[in-house]
């Protein structure tokens, strides 16, 4: 299956026809998603207006970790079963994910402000988030290290799993520590404990960025595949 | 065995060793990750006035005394208190019966805070829902449970 898939030139062919639909998908969602949000859904009972911020905040938090943990199951794909799109895949999501990570942390501090009183505190979760962040500039940095791309990817790929124990922490931090951060209010024992009217921008605008994503990175791996076939064919002509 | 074999092996072997490390590391230093204590937790480890510390609770119903910029109030996890006074201008999301930590130290017994954070709960609804739950009396279900699920688990009296 992977197999079928990881082949560059069907991969080329295929991912051609799914790129437009993710960006339509992206753009639908995604005005839906604000639409209802920031116009349509009620304030909160104790934030007020405030709450809006959350539309976007919690979306690019998911899909901070939802990144890191497709870079790290790529990495270990490329290393393990050596891949050919693995190495490209990890590599074309980190960026994306870093994004995600910037955007999540600069949209709590905002509302932190107003709400908790602080734009920053150095509590469990902002603190895993930031080592996040700090993760993706590594992995970044790394794998433009070396002059061989091979030598780089693979020291990229290490560190990309090593810090996957990140993940589980950033998740469980609101649970096993005190913390200023509020727990999670979706994914939680008992149903979620956000108003429906609510929850349904949420997800909404969570579809958007996870479609925002694929099509981000299909479009990545495709210029990632053409510059690796430029770079074949400029080295077959140089040699003769 | 395969190369692939052996490379997988080795990758699940090493991911397990440094979940292991991470959660070893994680629980020695438990006492510098957590971001406050309980007054449960004050009164257990006889913190004393020598050292700053944040301590969180609920704003005890009633507690709340302004007189100019000066606040007193106290502390509850519901089972221990603590009297807090503060000089200084107040996040929006504080009131009694909120979650709210503060940062100071302890002088005489009554904890002078230089820092007062209001903690967010996680739950999430319009006005009107809110409204209609007071009316209908199902308000304090709603709180006891969130107190009991949410909040209070996190401010030290379900350990």
């Amino acid at each position: 299956m992977i197999q079928r898939f990881a082949n560059p030139n069907r991969f080329m062919r295929l991912s051609a026809a799914v790129v437009p639909w993710m960006a339509g998908a992206t753009v639908i969602l995604g005005a839906a998603g604000l639409y209802l949000g920031l116009f349509q859904a009620p304030a909160d009972y104790q934030q007020g207006e405030s709450v809006r911020i959350m539309y976007v905040h919690v979306p690019a938090a998911w899909m901070a970790l939802f990144c890191y943990t497709s870079m790290a199951a790529a990495s270990a794909t490329a290393l393990i079963w050596k891949h050919p799109l693995a190495d490209l895949a990890a590599r074309s999501t980190a960026p994306i994910g870093i994004c995600f990570t910037f955007l999540a942390l600069i949209t709590g501090s905002l509302w932190g402000k107003p709400m908790w009183g602080t734009w920053w505190v150095w509590d469990a979760r902002l603190t895993s988030v930031l080592v996040l962040f700090f993760l993706y500039l590594g992995y970044m940095a790394l794998v433009n290290a070396f002059d061989d791309p091979a030598r780089g990817a693979k020291a990229a790929a290490v560190l990309a799993l090593v810090g996957f124990v990140n993940v589980p922490i950033i998740k469980f931090s609101v649970d096993w520590w005190n913390s200023l951060h509020q727990p999670a209010s979706v994914l939680k024992l008992g149903g979620p404990s956000i108003h429906p009217s609510m929850l349904a921008p949420l997800l909404l605008m969570a579809l958007a960025f996870t479609t925002y994503y694929f099509w981000v990175l299909l479009v990545r791996l495709r210029a990632e595949i053409l510059s690796t076939k430029i770079r074949a064919v400029r080295l077959r002509q140089v040699h003769g | 065995m395969k190369r692939k074999h052996k490379r997988l092996t080795f990758i699940v072997l090493g991911m397990g060793l440094l979940a292991t490390a991470a959660a070893l590391m994680l629980s020695a230093f438990e006492d510098n990750i957590v971001f406050f204590y309980s007054p449960t937790e004050v009164l257990d480890k006889k913190l004393g006035a020598e050292r700053r510390v944040r301590i969180g609770g609920l704003v005890e119903d009633g507690s709340v005394k302004k007189a100019g910029i000066e606040v007193t109030f106290r502390v509850t996890d519901l089972a221990n208190v603590i009297p807090v006074t503060y000089t200084g201008i107040l996040p929006d999301l504080f009131r009694e019966g909120q979650g709210v930590i503060a940062e100071g130290r302890f002088v005489n017994g009554v904890f002078r805070a230089d820092e007062v954070l209001a903690k967010h709960d996680e739950t999430y609804m319009p006005p009107e829902v809110a409204e209609a739950l007071k009316k209908s009396g199902r308000w304090q279900e709603t709180e006891k449970t969130l107190k009991r699920s949410g909040q209070m688990d996190r401010m030290g009296t379900a350990q």
